[in-house]
């Protein structure tokens, strides 16, 4: 259960990672080849490791609430990093969709 | 798809209507990519010739690397708040498939998760116009 919360922390870096090197994208494809987007990817293929490790040993039926946890650590890294406005339709847009992934969760067992 | 991408940034809500758009190219991609993993693992042998000469394998890492860029050039337009939640749409796109491709039984709890997740990219893309 640990290293699938470690993986949506590290996850969710990587989503901020992606977006601090986006900005740095230009017309020139070379501009992919940033440190920023290198350390993003690499940051979420280390959570697909946390994450296959991870349930390996517990029940799927509980890691995937954990994982969607992400979402909301994504959010607040947006509003501390990048400034982004958190409005009311964010946050109900999100909790329909964290509502959706648990179910989706629970129907898979 | 590059010089469509900096043209559109002028206007900035064409450009976050772009970034809406890419990002749910991406879930595509990415729901392809879940479900040729899954069909890939089925015949996995753990050795470097069996992995590398297993298409299905290869084109859902292939697919990955496709969901990447499309995720970073929405990022570029977009807001990460509104944009990284629309991901779960990959959901919809997976339990579909699994009910369509891999033939797995249906059930409520997923049924109803799917349109929970439909809804809630509605309202995140409909608050984004205001």
């Amino acid at each position: 259960m640990a290293l699938v919360l470690a993986a949506s922390v590290v996850g969710s870096f990587g989503a901020v990672f992606l977006k601090f090197g986006a900005a740095r994208v230009t017309r020139n494809p070379l501009s992919f080849l940033n440190s920023r987007l290198a350390l993003g990817v690499a940051l979420y293929l280390g959570s697909s490791v946390f994450y296959f490790l991870g349930i390996r040993g517990g029940q799927l039926s509980i890691l995937y609430p954990l994982v969607s946890l992400g979402y909301i650590w994504t959010l607040v890294w947006a509003r501390i990093f990048f400034h982004e406005a958190l409005t009311r339709q964010k946050f109900l847009g999100l909790g329909l969709i964290l509502l959706g992934v648990v179910l989706v969760g629970m129907g898979a067992k | 798809m590059k010089a469509a991408t900096a043209s559109f940034a002028r206007d900035a809500a064409a450009a976050r209507r772009l970034s809406i758009v890419l990002v749910c190219c991406c879930t595509l991609s990415g729901a392809a990519a879940q479900v040729l993993m899954k069909v890939a693992m089925a015949s996995f042998a753990p050795n470097l010739v069996a992995i590398v000469t297993n298409w299905m394998l290869m084109a859902g890492y292939a697919l990955y690397g496709l969901n990447t860029l499309l995720m970073v050039l929405a990022l570029r337009e977009g807001e990460l708040s509104m944009l990284y939640p629309i991901i779960a749409l990959t959901y919809v796109w997976v339990t579909l498939l699994s009910y369509t491709l891999l033939r797995e039984p249906p059930n409520a709890f997923k049924n109803v998760g799917i349109a929970l997740i439909v809804i809630g990219v509605a309202v995140l893309g409909r608050g984004e116009k205001k």
